[in-house]
This record gives structure tokens, sequence and C-alpha cells, in this order.
């Protein structure tokens, strides 16, 4: 932070505010002492209810971080039934509450800090430094978006249908956040244990296209239009090759649960490879093209033709604003941190440690490492590939990624009936090479890379 | 329906599905329609789902909300003009006779079934299907109809991709 620039502005604010601008740390210690104070005051007073059952918990989920959550959970209403005599109804209103509260207040911070992290790394992509007022690093960059968000004016075009634009950003977000449902965050640890759970995915996936359409439709807005339209069909498109990837690790696991697949990548070869299905041919070849469908799927570029700025303004957002802008916004990152949460436990082994000595580190931190991961790997991706065109975009999906869907369905069968080892790694890995080598020829000489022409401004 | 909460939930979902399968006929915006009917592939997903059916409730959702009411929208933009489409006659007091012939019609069904005698028979309940069992049954006794199913849709693409190429060629 630059103090000559920062300085008239902090003259003019609160004595507090002033103090928080110009030292965050002693700010945020303060903070923190003070959260610490008060919560063990307001422990301290509910445990004069049900004397120890409070701090048996808390002692509980310390014992064994890996179940923390879990411990923490049942520890609490055990104090509940115990010390303020819940009824049995109330204690299950409690437990919903409870995960839901968790779920929403994990995935907000998440998706909070995303929001930033994503400008910066672009930022230093482009050779800048990125949002550095707001905060030490501009750590309360997104605060200050959402209080901007939260009160700038909600503008309804005239000529646009009232009821379907003000249930567009709903019917967007409500998927988004029921797939955080049936994430397996860690062992034991999925909030609903589905044993359907892919199938629940792909169907709430299918029933946001629903939502873009109405976005663009009831705005009455041609940019609108045209975007929702592009964005259908490129979510119809992508799809079949998310589905596909997705299969072969349904035939090798012979389950649709995502709890049950990710058992099934426990344990590590040779005592430090683990088993996990990246790590074989075809599941390498398939969590490349569940991610490259999983980028396209959220609307993210190179695929983010949908809301491209320099032709559609921002797509079926444009009639936008306000507090219904932010909601779109928050459907977006919650509905990439979910296909990548589905990608971590398909291909990268959920929440089992990449090494076994480092297995005390608790899942649930592995599995967020991972999804991180993955969401860095994509904000990498925007930030160094250009957006697709159009036909190239529909091309790409049909003539290379769906028949490489089929390959990898063959080579997963394969790999299965040898058995793995050595014949199952080569056979595989053929059968995956050949078609993408000869898709690859087919398709750069279907679309030749040329030198791009500008009609309007070189002629 | 044992439970009470079971119960609430079957009054809602199917009050929802009826809602919208009315709006689906009655509204006059076409548009309108189309995404009254996805509610109502909702609704009925949601029936499936309270019968413990999750593999048809999700097949549904899968196939009924996203393909076949997105076809719907896609085919009403694409072939219609947008001033044409607001246009719907909407329901009217002439159809008022065919309301009371069908609720007649319904009247002698409801009566026929509640006297038949097959009421009375006992029948166990049906155990829960799982998803391994469809998929066994769907490969062996079934066998014959999944691939007459395939080969339908591939004629029905290949069906498809003539009529794209025929335009292209007429241009």
């Amino acid at each position: 932070m630059l103090p000559t620039e920062t300085q008239p502005q902090t003259q003019r604010i609160r004595p507090a505010l002033n103090f928080a601008a110009r030292r965050p740390w002693c700010t945020l210690a303060l903070l923190i002492a003070a959260a610490l104070v008060v919560g063990t005051g307001v422990l301290f007073l509910l445990n004069l209810k049900a004397p120890g059952l409070l701090t048996a918990a808390l002692m509980d989920a310390l014992s064994d971080p890996g179940q923390a959550p879990v411990l923490l959970k049942q520890g609490l209403l055990n104090y509940l039934e115990n010390g303020w005599s819940f009824a049995p109804w109330m204690l299950e209103l409690t437990s919903i509450f409870m995960v839901i509260g968790t779920l929403l207040a994990v995935f907000g911070v998440i998706f909070a800090l995303t929001s930033l992290v994503e400008r910066k790394v672009l930022a230093r992509i482009q050779n800048r430094f990125g949002p550095n007022r707001v905060g030490p690093w501009g750590l309360f960059q997104p605060l200050a978006d959402a209080v901007k968000m939260l009160i700038k004016e909600d503008i309804v075009p005239t000529g646009a249908d009232k009821v379907l634009h003000l249930l567009a950003p709903i019917i967007m977000l409500v998927p988004a956040l029921l797939v955080l449902a049936i994430l397996p965050y860690g062992p034991g640890m999925a909030p609903i244990e589905l044993g359907v759970g892919i199938l629940f995915f792909f169907a709430l996936g299918a029933t946001t296209e629903v939502g873009v359409f109405m976005a663009g439709w009831g705005s009455n807005n041609k940019y609108s239009l045209i975007g929702a339209m592009r964005s259908i069909a490129q979510m119809i498109s992508y799809e079949i090759p998310l589905f596909l990837a997705a299969l072969s690790v349904v035939m090798l696991s012979g389950s649709l649960s995502p709890d049950a697949i990710v058992s099934a990548q426990s344990g590590y070869a040779f005592s430090f490879v683990p088993h996990w299905f990246v790590f074989t041919p075809w599941g390498f070849a398939g969590f490349v093209l569940f991610f490259t469908a999983a980028l396209a799927e959220s609307n993210r570029s190179p695929f983010d033709l949908p809301e491209g700025e320099s032709e559609l303004v921002a797509g079926h957002m444009t009639e936008y604003s306000g507090f219904k802008y932010a909601v779109f916004f928050m459907a977006e990152y919650i509905g990439l941190l979910g296909i990548c949460g589905f990608a971590v436990a398909l291909f990268l082994g959920g929440w089992h440690a990449p090494l076994p000595w480092l297995e005390w580190i608790p899942g649930y931190l592995w599995f967020f490492i991972k999804l991180y991961s993955l969401v860095l790997l994509a904000i990498w991706v925007r930030g160094t590939v250009p957006r697709m065109r159009g036909d190239h975009l529909m091309g790409f999906a049909w003539k290379f990624m769906i028949p490489m869907g089929f390959a990898i369905i063959l080579a997963a069968a394969v790999w299965h009936y040898a058995g793995g080892g050595v014949l199952g790694w080569v056979a595989s890995a053929v059968i995956v090479l050949m078609p993408y080598l000869a898709l690859g020829r087919v398709v750069s000489i279907q679309y030749p890379a040329s030198r791009r022409v500008y009609r309007f401004s070189e002629s | 329906m044992n439970s009470l909460s079971e119960i609430i939930a079957f009054l809602l979902i199917s009050s929802l599905t009826l809602g919208a399968a009315i709006a689906a006929v009655g509204l006059r915006n076409i548009v309108h329609c189309g995404l009254s009917l996805a509610v109502f592939f909702v609704g009925v997903a949601g029936l499936y789902l309270l019968l413990g059916a999750e593999f048809i409730g999700f097949i549904q959702l899968l196939v009924y909300v996203g393909a076949v009411a997105v076809l719907i929208m896609f085919v009403i933009l694409l072939t219609r003009p947008e001033d044409e489409a607001a246009k719907l006659p909407g329901l009217r007091w002439r159809q008022l006779p065919g309301v009371l012939i069908a609720a007649g019609v319904f009247l002698v069904i409801y009566l026929a079934i509640m006297r038949s005698p097959s009421l009375l028979r006992d029948v166990p309940e049906p155990a829960a299907l799982s998803i391994q069992a469809v998929g066994e049954a769907l490969v062996s006794g079934h066998l014959l109809a999944l691939m007459a199913i395939g080969v339908l849709l591939t004629a029905a693409l290949i069906g498809a991709a003539l009529f794209a190429m025929e335009g292209e060629d007429g241009k």
C-alpha cells in the first residue's frame, strides 16, 4: 500500500478505520483476540447448562482432526439433546441447518477468495498488480465488491419479462448450490450419501440450461438472447464428453456414488504411487477431457464465447445489474467449484493423501487443496489461452472430444479385462493415443491454423 | 405414504405439478407455456423421487428438463417470429363443454376403478430397485428392446443429419 495515496482518504474517515487502514495486521490480531475472548465467554455461559458436554465435544473434535467436523457436530447435537432437551425433530432440523450453514460459510469464503485470487493471478500473468487498495494485498476487496453490488440500483428493463428476469438468477444458483450436497469432502463426510450421485450431478447441470434460457429470453435484448443460445448450444455439446469421461470411472469403480468412487482409489502402488484414476492412461485422458469440458460447462475462457465482451457485452447477463448480477457471478463460481470438486472425486482420489506418510493431514484438507489447485489451473488457462471461434468450439466438441470420450471408455474396458499391469498399461495407452493422433490430424486439417486477419483494421 | 412429512411433500409436489400442467396449456405466451412444461417435468421427477425411484427421477430431470424442454424452447424461438409467438388464444368459455366432458370421463373411470375387486387384493410391497438391478435387466432380459431403441435413435440421428446436409446443398 502506498502511504502517500491513502493519506488524504484515511484522514476523512473515522479514527477506528484510520487505525485499521494503517495497521492492518495489528487490527487483524486485535479482532482475533476479541473473537477468542467473546467465544470463550459464550462457551463458558453455555457450559453452565450441561456441564462438561460442550467441552467434551470440543476435546473429541481436537483429539481426532481427521474426523473433527463430524465429531464436533455429533458432540453439539448430544449437548443440545441432553443440555437443552431438544425433541428428535428439532435435533434433525438443527443437524440439517448445521451442515447447510457450514457448507455455505466455507464455500462463501472460498468464493470471495477466488474472486480476488483470480484477479490477482490474471493481473500477474499480464504484468500488473491487480487489486491492492483495500486492505493488505487487497484482501478486503471481495468485501468492498459485495457492498458495492448490494447498494447498486437494480434495473429491470421496461420490455423485459419481469417474472422470468427475476427467477433466472435464482434458477442458476440453486443447482450450483445443490451440487455441494453430494461432494465427498472427507471419509464419511458427504452431506448426503446418494447412491446415484453422478446422475444427480448431471441432472442438475442440465437444469442450469433452463436458467440461462430464462435470463436470455426474459431480458428482451438481442445480446442476451444470442448469448443464451450460444451458451445452451455449448452446454449441451460439452455435456456429452463430460458424461463420457465420468462414465469410464463409473465403469471401473462399479458405482455411481462419489463416496464409493473415492474409496475405489485408496491404497498405493510400490507404497508411493497412489491408486488414483488419473495415474492410468485412460484416467489421465479422461481427466483432461473432463476438465476441458468442465471449463466449457462453466462458460470459462477459452470457451467464454457466450459472454464474449468484445461482441456480446455480457451475453445472457447483459441486462442484469446490482445483486442479481452478483447472484449470476456467484452461481458461476460455485458451479466451477462444484465441477472441480467432482473432478477431484472422480480422478484425483478425492480426500486420499498423495503419499502414505502424508496421511496425518486430514482428508478434507487434501480435498480442498486439490479442489483449489484445479481452480488455479482454470485461472491459469484463462490467462493463457485466447477465446475460441464459434465453429471451432462446436467442431472441437463433436469431432474431437466426443470420439475421444468413446476411445477412453474402450481403453477403460481393456484396462479392466487386462487387470491393470504392463499389458493393461500398453493396451489402453495405445487405444487412447491412436485416436488422439488421428483425430488431431483430422481436426487440424479441417480447421487449419492461420494468421488472424482483421477485416476492418488492417486493409 | 406413511409419515406426515411424506404426505405434505406429496401434496406440495403434486399441486405444483398440476398447477404447472394447467399453466402449460392455459398461458397466452408460448414461451411461458414451454417453461411451465419444464416445471411440470421437474414436478414429475419429484414424484418419482418421492416413490424412491432415484434413477428414473434423475433421468427424468436430465432428459426432459435438460433436453426436451430446452429443445422445445429452441424450436419455438427458431420457427416463430417474435410477435406471432406472443399471441395464443388461451382458455375461453367456449371450451367449458370440453372441460365438463373430460370431468365426466374422469368420474366414470374413477368409479369403475373404485368398484373393481382388484383393489381388495393384497399386493406385496415392491423391493427397492437398485441401479445394478436395472442395468442387469436391461442387458439380459430386455436386450432386444434396448438394441431396437438404439437402432431407432441412430436412424433418427441419421435422418436429422440428412436434413441438415440437404439444407446446405440447396444454398
